[in-house]
């Protein structure tokens, strides 16, 4: 997975392409981590991703559940295979997808 | 040969998954099954690879097997760690708000819900997990 990141001020936009898995959601965990405490809005770009396990759904959560304590975070750009993921798991109603 | 014995570690699931997809490629699945496929591996590989032979190492087998009626794949994962059904465990409340969620049970429910079948037995000191996808 490669992860291109904007950083303007107190908004992150990160471009994630690959595949989020368990050999790849600690790189990601880590990036949110970085920036995460300064944030007032996260954009996670899935446009170039080809799907999610239960590995990244649980680095999701962790962002999902700090920017509700202080901003906004969006998912853009979700293909099928993860939109059925959000929808089984019941993330579609955790995370706020455009 | 359509076996891999490898060492189970999470860094090993990239290559079972290459495996798998090497074997699949002639039969043309659509982008979605194999994701689904893929997506099965990283929690079935990755759970044997994290708790099977914990803190021990040890190495797992992954057996790729065709069928006609009707046409499907069936991947079996086979550890001789720990004796554990993963399909014994109550499926996770999917309603929980972010704040209330675990995460546990998310990635065998996930299998389940996208394979056409998924069944376990533990035989001769063995877990053995079976998925099977339509393809």
């Amino acid at each position: 997975m490669t992860i291109d990141k904007i950083l303007k001020g107190k908004e992150l936009i990160l471009n994630l392409a690959g595949r989020l898995d368990a050999t790849t959601a600690p790189a990601l965990e880590s990036e949110l981590k970085a920036y995460i405490d300064e944030l007032e809005m996260l954009t996670i770009d899935f446009k170039g991703l080809e799907y999610v396990s239960s590995a990244g759904l649980r680095v999701l959560l962790f962002a999902q559940k700090v920017m509700n304590k202080q901003g906004k975070m969006v998912i853009r750009n979700v293909n099928e295979t993860i939109n059925e993921i959000f929808e089984v798991t019941g993330f579609i109603d955790i995370l706020t997808i455009e | 040969m359509n076996e891999l014995t490898i060492d189970a570690t999470v860094n090993n699931i990239e290559a079972v998954t290459s495996f798998v997809e090497e074997k699949l490629a002639p039969f043309h699945l659509p982008v979605k099954s194999q994701r689904q496929i893929n997506v099965a591996i990283d929690e079935l590989f990755g759970n044997i690879a994290l708790y099977a032979y914990n803190p021990d190492k040890g190495m797992a087998v992954v057996r790729v097997e065709f069928g006609d009626d009707p046409p499907s794949v069936t991947i079996t994962f086979i550890d001789r760690g720990t004796p554990y059904d993963p399909l014994a465990r109550p499926d996770p409340d999917v309603t929980l708000s972010a704040e209330q969620r675990k995460i546990g049970g998310l990635g065998i429910y996930m299998v389940k819900k996208s394979m056409d079948d998924v069944s376990y037995e533990y035989r001769d000191g063995q877990n053995i997990l079976r998925i099977t996808k339509n393809i």
